[in-house]
């Protein structure tokens, strides 16, 4: 969790630097929500998983979060990375 | 902060020309969100989410997403073959973008390894101290058509509007590195632009050329585009023009330019941007960041759009209908575009518009007046001067990158 708070904080500062007409993008509520808030959001905006949708299952999400962890350094821990996973393809990918 | 960028502290630190460079300027509320007319064939997800959106100085654009700021131009500006300043499309990779850059304070560093008189240039250096030249160009994002993939594949879904056309002004990027002492063991031109990474461990974008097309006199360091200053999205106060080659190169809010005698090893040249070896018809390849699988996106292919009408539009028969749009490739020159109205079986040749250039778009138009009622297929096909022309099925490639298959659209007579 130390990863999402740390990733909370920081989007609060660039909250600040976002243009002053960014509007928020809501996420489906389901399990896994507020992780995806707190460890995405911090870099990019919520439409990235919102315009790539529904076509992407879950061997794809996964592929894409690792890159987030492994390439673009995201500090998610890897229980969180699972449920991140879990709620892009239940709600965003292709179910399965 | 830990983890956030040297550079976001730096910059919030060192300019303030925000506000200067953007009084008053507000974007509508949300609950005037407006659903653009895009075109079909896109991921579900883009209908619902894709709103138009004006950044400041801009007309309202495709809003893709907010931050990084990715806005595509919608297809009825591409009637006319110059694109307006204030609706060329907009691309950031990562989202720590530059507020507003103070132009007094803006610095252009040339250096490198194999650069013998590393040099800083101002603003005002860059535009008085070089010949300044002028070339029409279209800059158009290696991603442009993602969303028409198929399959679908990740990334920023771009319909075709992921481009533009604009009379670049500037000096030679060749003129500026033989002022810096250019040294005969340079193989590649890494640049960099005044935009980063959130977090210190993203790799921040920064991109190379083959030295061979950094000499190219067609690449330029350009500060105006269409006789205005750069817009702030499109990278002011300078940025790269590679003409011909996919925007990945254009480099936006240009700070470093280095010489280097070995093969730059970022990730956004060696694991991003890249297509798989030999699959595409390209003449030019950057040989030095070339692999058996895979090479970097190079030049452009092929490619037409029709610009008007729209897909789906409610045409009168017997009346006549201007179908018009544009082409483009790498700047071998279009050499002709052909028109179908019946779905593909018969093409006949458009006219072509003024030539702006080999670089740039080259309008056409034909008219067609449907003699029956219903449905009606139009489509177009451009070809080049060296015997190119638009694949007629997807050449499939992971990042969605080179789709120039013949696009039809359809409107109804009655």
């Amino acid at each position: 969790m130390r990863g999402g708070i740390l990733a909370a904080a920081i989007a609060l500062l660039q909250c600040a630097a976002a243009y002053a007409g960014e509007q928020p993008v809501l996420l489906k509520d389901a399990p896994g929500h507020d992780l995806v808030e707190n460890n995405c959001a911090s870099c990019h905006s919520l439409d990235y998983p919102r315009t790539n949708a529904p076509f992407m299952d879950r061997k794809t999400w996964q592929a894409e979060v690792d890159k987030m962890t492994n390439v673009f350094g995201a500090p998610i821990a890897p229980d969180d990375a699972k449920a991140i996973v879990d709620y892009l393809t239940k709600n965003y990918g292709t179910g399965s | 902060m830990k983890g956030l960028s040297r550079r976001r502290l730096l910059q919030r630190a060192g300019t303030g020309a925000l506000a200067l460079a953007w009084p008053g300027l507000d974007r509508r509320p949300a609950w005037s969100q407006e659903r653009p007319a895009l075109v079909p064939g896109l991921p579900a997800g883009v209908y619902d989410t894709a709103i138009l959106d004006a950044l400041p100085g801009k007309q309202p654009l495709i809003k893709l997403s907010y931050r990084p700021p990715n806005y595509e131009t919608p297809v009825p500006y591409f009637k006319t073959a110059i694109t307006p300043n204030d609706a060329f499309f907009v691309r950031y990779h990562l989202a720590d973008t530059p507020d507003g850059i103070d132009p007094g304070h803006w610095r252009l560093q040339v250096g490198g390894e194999a650069a013998a008189t590393p040099l800083q240039l101002t603003l005002d250096e860059l535009q008085t101290g070089f010949e300044q030249v002028e070339i029409t160009a279209v800059c158009q994002c290696s991603g442009n058509r993602r969303g028409w993939s198929q399959p679908h594949v990740p990334g920023v879904q771009w319909g075709p509007g992921a481009m533009g056309n604009a009379v670049w002004r500037g000096v030679r990027l060749k003129d500026v590195l033989a002022k810096a002492g250019l040294r005969k063991e340079a193989i590649e031109i890494v640049v960099n632009g005044a935009d980063g990474p959130v977090l210190d461990r993203t790799p921040d974008f920064v991109k190379s050329i083959p030295l061979w097309k950094a000499a190219d006199e067609n690449t330029i360091i350009a500060h105006q585009m269409n006789g205005q200053p750069l817009q702030h999205f499109n990278g002011f106060p300078a940025r790269l023009i590679v003409p011909g080659w996919t925007a990945t190169y254009w480099m936006k809010h240009l700070i470093t330019i280095e010489a280097v005698t070995k093969p730059f090893g970022g990730f956004w040249m060696k694991s991003a941007y890249r297509i798989p070896t030999g699959k595409f018809p390209i003449v030019e390849h950057f040989l030095s960041q070339m692999t058996d699988a895979s090479e970097p996106i190079t030049e452009m292919v092929v490619n037409s759009l029709i610009a008007s009408p729209a897909d789906g539009a409610q045409v009168r028969v017997g009346q006549a209908v201007e179908i018009a749009g544009i082409a483009w490739d790498a700047g071998y020159s279009i050499r002709r575009v052909e028109v179908s109205v019946d779905g593909g079986s018969v093409w006949q040749a458009a006219e072509l518009g003024p030539d702006l250039g080999r670089f740039a778009f080259r309008s056409w138009t034909y008219q067609f007046a449907p003699r029956t009622p219903g449905k009606h297929t139009i489509s177009a096909k451009a070809s080049n001067a060296i015997g190119q022309t638009q694949a007629a099925s997807l050449i499939f490639n992971p990042a969605g990158y080179h789709n120039n298959v013949v696009r039809p659209l359809a409107i109804t007579a009655a």
